[in-house]
């Protein structure tokens, strides 16, 4: 899993309460035998026009102008400004694959689905919940200043941006064991691996009295 | 030293490390893979750059998607296609042995493996794939695991797990004529239902247990997770031993001499203590036939299809309503009454020699009856149609107009084309009765090879035995 340290990035504000994972990623892509790939499908039902089906050129597509994704002024965006109860729904881990794919790092919401927030914390993302006053003031920042960047530092627990008249400071509460998995980029296999030493001693112990399976 | 169970004996012999919250790190000694849960897991790997970390203990073979029927035709279904290509894909890149849909030793995973020597006593065995509790009918600790542990177990080779509790399910006494491992498990889960084994570690003993092949064994385990199991297991003796020498992956010469030593010590203590003990009579149990949609809704081959009013617990009530309603059936009916229109021998828990032999036997010299739409028979490996077909039970079975089809999974979860029409009644020698399982508004009857074949010479349910009376 990649670490996640600190990152200076553009925040799209999705202005919808109660986003679930079918429309994070629609369930005709979890046919999928992939866990990556699914960038292109993220929101697809709100970014392309028309129905969207596995193998399809997303590039041909038909795209919806009018979603906050598509505008150019929030491309590249690596931080996601979301409403309440982000993630509900199934509990597919396609949702925070798709996001990731996309390029997301950071969701910012007043609230999260359970599984949704664990399943971020397995693939690298950071959910961070505020208050609903901190995530408005968020969402009219960005939303007034074109191009304004936020910088999330995990380290410091903090959230800042600047520009002319505005100075964001906001800090944030994170679980420890949590911070210092996303902080070292490890996941249930990195920590397994941290006791690599301990199951390469195991191994020698049992070559001499399973001999056969090694 | 404290007495051991069969199981704290697995468990403590591949234990790691024990970490502070409960959990401990279990070193896995085999892993299977197929096609449907791995292909996640590969990507994983491939994009942690993670390298699997004991390629010896892999085993691959496609099984859920590929057709019984013209192989060389290859998969027509784009998605199952796929799925099983990706397999071979990730098999190559990563080095892991497998035997594809064209090498003879391609089959079931959980026939595969025992038939390869790839399951040995006194490992630990896991696939993502629940009936993985197969397996310990040889002393070994064998459980179905998710994707993301599949993931887990080829970067690491270990589990992060807790144990399970002790239970022991002990059958006594001499078995009846045409009694099979399937009726005697049946019979358990009806004792103690689905939900019985929750929690557990099962394990199976008592003369009756004994008295099975290891073909009637895995049968036996393979449905431990039918009782709510993870796992079930049998303790070793001279048949587990017997079956395992000489098998491509079993050990030879001076390390044969030393691994049955070793395994002889997977057994259950004297004064070990179990946290559960169920007990039955072997004399008791009849060939069994299940009425309902789940395999604890069992009866005997002589009995009347039950009445929900006398049940007294409203919620089982419910659902034997239901579950009679989605069957068709009415209570107080003779199960010997129901006719048949599928006839399905195969899936892992009855699809190995000793399963179409017994076919086999009671098909000799008969003929399906006219009002059975198909019956067919679906060897678990390319090896058992082989030696199947060397013992000419094919022509027997063909002869009395059985399909004879190429190994896998088939009809037992219609992930290929092999499945059940709306309310068509199928005798299914498979292990899950469940809704849709064998196809949408399919009606599933879980019975003995024995049993199914038989059904299918008489065009209901008849019990073996006065089967020659009857036809
Ligand atoms: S035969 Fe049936 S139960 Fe067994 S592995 Fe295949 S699908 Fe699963």
């Amino acid at each position: 899993m990649e670490k996640f340290t600190i990152m200076t990035a553009i925040a799209v504000p999705l202005d919808r309460a109660n986003v679930d994972t079918d429309a994070i990623i629609p369930k005709q892509f979890l046919k999928s035998i992939k866990r990556s790939g699914f960038g292109p499908n993220l929101f697809d039902e709100w970014r392309y026009q028309d129905h969207g089906e596995p193998g399809m050129d997303n590039s041909k597509r038909p795209v919806n102008s009018d979603f906050i994704l598509n505008k150019p002024r929030y491309s590249g965006a690596k931080i996601l400004l979301a409403r309440d109860n982000f993630g509900c729904g199934s509990s597919r881990e396609h949702a925070p694959w798709a996001l990731e794919d996309y390029g997301i790092r950071v969701i910012i919401a007043p609230s999260f689905a359970d599984i949704f927030y664990n399943n971020c914390f397995k693939n690298g993302l950071l959910p961070i919940i505020l208050s609903e006053k901190e995530v408005n003031g968020l969402f009219s920042t960005v939303e007034d200043n074109d191009g304004f960047q936020l910088t999330v530092d995990l380290e410091h627990k903090k959230i800042t941006g600047s520009g002319s008249e505005i100075n964001i400071d906001i800090s944030f509460e994170l679980d420890e064991f949590r911070r210092h998995c996303l902080l070292e980029g490890l996941d249930e296999i990195a920590l397994t691996l941290e006791h690599a030493q301990d199951i390469s001693v195991y191994e020698e112990k049992q070559k001499e009295i399973t001999p056969w399976l090694y | 030293m404290s007495a051991k169970t069969l199981y704290d004996k697995l468990w403590d012999s591949h234990t790691v490390r024990e970490n502070d919250d409960g959990t401990s790190l279990l070193y896995i000694d085999r892993q299977l893979i197929h096609e449907v849960t791995s292909p996640q897991a590969f990507e994983g790997l491939r994009i942690a750059n993670r390298q699997p970390w004991k390629l010896s203990a892999n085993l691959a073979t496609p099984d859920h998607n590929v057709p019984t029927t013209d192989r060389d035709k290859g998969i027509s279904d784009p998605i199952s296609k796929l799925q099983v290509d990706t397999l071979d894909n990730n098999c190559e890149r990563f080095g892991i042995t497998e035997f594809k849909m064209d090498d003879i030793r391609q089959g079931i995973v959980h026939v595969v493996s025992p038939e390869q020597g790839a399951t040995l006593p006194g490992m630990t065995l896991v696939c993502g794939d629940s009936h993985t509790s197969t397996h310990g009918a040889f002393g070994t600790l064998a459980f179905g695991i998710g994707t993301s542990e599949v993931e887990h177990v080829l970067a690491t080779q270990c589990l992060i797990q807790k144990k399970s509790k002790n239970m022991l399910v002990e059958v006594n006494g001499l078995l009846n004529p045409d009694v099979t491992a399937k009726d005697v498990i049946l019979a358990i889960i009806g004792k103690i239902g689905t939900a019985g084994g929750t929690g557990y570690a099962i394990e199976f003993a008592g003369d009756a247990i004994r008295s099975f092949s290891m073909e009637g064994r895995m049968t036996l385990s393979n449905m431990a997770i039918e009782a709510g199991a993870r796992a079930g297991m049998i303790a070793v003796d001279k048949t587990t031993i017997d079956y395992v020498k000489g098998r491509p992956y079993s050990p030879t010469g001076e390390q044969w001499e030393k691994a049955v030593e070793y395994w002889k010590t997977f057994y259950t203590d004297g004064d070990a203590k179990f946290d559960k003990v169920i007990t039955l009579s072997a004399g008791e149990i009849k060939p069994q036939v299940t009425w309902g949609t789940s395999p604890e809704m069992t009866m005997a081959i002589d009995e009347t299809i039950p009445d929900p009013l006398q049940e007294s617990d409203p919620v089982k009530q419910e659902g034997m309503v239901a579950a009679l309603k989605y069957m068709g059936l009415t209570a107080g009916k003779p199960i010997s009454e129901v006719s048949v229109d599928v006839v399905f021998i195969g899936s892992c828990t009855n699809s190995r020699i000793e399963d179409i032999r017994a076919a086999a036997e009671v098909a000799k010299g008969k003929k399906v009856s006219d009002s059975i739409k198909q019956a067919m028979v679906v060897p678990g490996s390319g090896l058992i149609k082989q030696q199947a077909e060397n013992e000419g039970l094919d022509r027997i079975l063909l002869d009395a107009g059985f399909e004879w089809r190429e190994p896998g999974c088939s009809m037992c979860l219609a992930m290929n084309a092999d499945r059940l029409e709306p309310q068509e009644r199928c005798a299914s020698t498979s292990n899950r009765n469940f809704e849709g399982r064998q196809g949408q508004g399919g009606r599933t009857h879980l019975v003995s090879p024995a049993m199914a074949a038989a059904a299918a010479i008489a065009g209901h349910f008849v019990d073996v035995q006065s089967l020659n009376k009857t036809v």
